[in-house]
């Protein structure tokens, strides 16, 4: 399986020497390093190339670094029903970054990139409709960033003298936990009362 | 004042014709749980749909990041929550994948008889309210009398009717008591015939034939572009199952055929999931008879550091007892990589994309829905259909908001 997913991988590079960045294959899985500009080519001919035959699209996400100056990873998974093979994509992106949309060659990008419109706050160029698709109508913020609180900004009640549903900020009657089950010996990086002894 | 001399005069902007908009949802019993579709029609015909997601969003990938992986399981369930065991097996294959853990065997076959009896749990539902939803009301009263069998299957393994937990990373939970699985053998015998009775009323039903037949046809390059998966590729005539083609878990053991449909239409989506189920029973039937078999029986937990100590050996073992307590605290770590793990879900190709950095929770899950291109994909295949048939069209594409808002 992987011998021949290192010979698809060595075969796209050779094609296309400018769009590759790198590849790997790890757990099985081909993934390819590609530039920002690039996407939507190669996208393109990794559905019209023979031996590569990406029939469909399975799922394009990003992944959240916040501490990288490229900070998003864009992630694609393409999977061929005809070779059945599948290779993931990875582009870098900077936070101001406009991704090339590939709604062109693969219709069902369109939502996915929405999703990470509204997600991410990445925006993509040449996408027909870039709405946000899982959050409320009006909402602000991009959930999925690092940054963003698990428990949001606002949240909504309906209140029965205005008679309609009415947004307040956040009250909290005991602090969101974020539990650390990290061990004190292994991986806590907070300061235990008695731990300032032994830095001295 | 007749009209008989034309009024020209009278024919001002709010008089000329223009398309009804009209909301679809998010209280229809049609719209298969919170779906709003905003449909623009000329007539009866719809020219543009517009699907409103996000009703039921809960922010699963978000709330998966601040805990670990062993309690992040049970939002699986909650999914796609008509076949909940199928969703926690991609979470599992995905960790198991990462961590290089080999699933004993016999939680393999335990694994393969829940999923099929997930999918058969899962089709029971689409092809019976979809039957509803087209006028027909004795199905879903008959096939819900089967997944209550079927649920409680669910409850006498682990537990729970639903909100299962049952699939752990390395293996199942608890094992099957022999009566159990002697029951399920029981039901499977007898379950052809409720599929005999519910396949009488409907597949040469006249009106159902005239509802489902010649609707909602997809090509099979609109599949491909579209991105479907699961019965909607199926039903366009590409024998694609992933439990085939990239088997999984022991898959490629089982002796099952594979329904294609021809015309890609309604109909053709509906005798699919009708020979699917068959096919399931079958694979349910030799899921049985390799539990029974001396090489089926043994451990259903990968005993490691990803699962729990045997209960008895806490009694004895304080390592035991450290672990134990370590697993369900700090739970497991997991080395640091991306792995993307599918399964052929009822529904179609369910798959998580974990990325992990090594410590016990996950960095970033992502999950991918088969309904969520399904759905997308309503604009592209109901425009130019009845309105009537916007109902028939959803039923047959098999959307449940749990797994498309997440």
């Amino acid at each position: 399986m992987s011998a021949t997913l290192k010979e698809l991988g060595g075969y796209i590079e050779a094609k296309r020497v400018d769009c590759v960045l790198g590849w790997e294959v790890a757990h099985g899985e081909l993934t390819v390093d590609v530039a920002i500009n690039h996407i939507a080519g190669l996208a393109e001919f990794l559905k019209t190339d023979q031996n590569c035959a990406f029939s469909s699209l399975v799922d394009i996400t990003a992944v959240d670094y916040p501490e990288r100056a490229k900070r998003f990873d864009v992630v694609y998974h393409f999977l061929s029903m005809y070779q059945n093979h599948r290779i993931r994509l990875r582009v870098a992106v900077r936070e101001e970054d406009m991704v090339p949309s590939i709604t062109e060659p693969y219709p069902a990008a369109n939502w996915f990139e929405r999703e990470i419109f509204d997600m991410f706050g990445i925006l993509f160029s040449g996408h027909p409709d870039l709405r946000r698709i899982l959050t409320d109508y009006g909402f602000r913020g991009h959930p999925l960033r690092k940054d963003f609180p698990t428990t949001g900004y606002t949240e909504v009640r309906y209140d029965e003298v205005q008679k309609r549903v009415v947004y307040e900020p956040v009250s909290l009657v005991q602090e969101y936990r974020q539990f650390d089950f990290m061990s004190p010996w292994e991986g806590a990086e907070y300061i235990l009362p008695g731990d300032e002894k032994g830095a001295k | 004042m007749d009209g008989s001399k034309g009024f020209d005069d009278a024919l001002t902007g709010e008089q000329k014709i223009r398309n009804f908009n009209i909301n679809f949802g998010p209280q229809h019993p049609a719209a298969h749980g919170v779906l709003r579709l905003v449909l623009e029609l000329d007539g009866e015909l719809v020219e543009r749909c517009d699907p409103h997601i996000g009703l039921l969003h809960r922010g699963t990938e978000k709330l998966m990041e601040s805990r670990t992986y062993l309690q992040n399981l049970p939002y699986f369930d909650r999914l796609d929550y008509v076949a909940p065991m199928n969703q926690e097996h991609a979470w599992c294959l995905a960790i198991e994948k990462l961590t290089g853990v080999e699933v004993p065997r016999r939680a393999s076959l335990i694994r393969v008889l829940y999923c099929e009896i997930g999918r058969i749990l899962n089709h029971l539902l689409n092809v019976t309210t979809q039957a509803m939803d087209v006028g027909a009301l004795t199905p879903p009263l008959w096939g819900f009398e089967e997944r209550e069998k079927l649920m409680v299957f669910y409850e006498r393994a682990c537990g729970a009717r639903l909100h299962a937990a049952y699939f752990r990373p390395g293996g199942v939970h608890q094992d099957l008591p022999t009566e159990l699985i002697d029951d399920i053998e029981t039901w499977a015998n007898e379950f052809p015939r409720v599929l005999d009775d519910i396949d009488g009323l409907l597949t040469e039903n006249r009106i159902f034939k005239q509802r489902n037949a010649d609707i909602g046809v997809i090509s099979q390059q609109e599949a491909l572009d579209w991105g479907f998966s699961g019965v909607m590729v199926r039903g366009s005539g590409m024998a694609w199952d992933l439990r085939r083609a990239q088997p999984y878990e022991c898959y490629d053991e089982f002796d099952f055929l594979i329904p294609v449909g021809k015309n890609g239409d309604c109909y053709d989506r509906y005798l699919c999931r009708m020979e699917e189920m068959r096919q399931s029973l079958r694979i349910i039937h030799q899921a049985i008879e390799k539990l029974r078999a001396p090489e089926g029986q043994g451990e259903i937990l990968a005993r490691g550091k990803i699962t729990p100590p045997k209960r008895a050996e806490m009694k004895r073992s304080m390592e035991a007892l450290i672990h134990h307590f370590k697993l369900y605290t700090e739970g497991f770590h997991v080395p640091a990589g991306e792995v993307y793990a599918a399964v052929e879900a009822p529904k179609g190709e369910f798959g998580v994309y974990l990325v992990a950095d090594g410590t016990n929770r996950p960095y970033r899950a992502k999950i991918r829905a088969p309904g969520f291109l399904h759905l997308q994909a309503m604009d592209h295949v109901a425009k130019g259909h009845q309105l009537a048939d916007v109902a028939a069209i959803i039923g047959t594409m098999d959307v449940v908001f749990g797994e498309i808002d997440r």
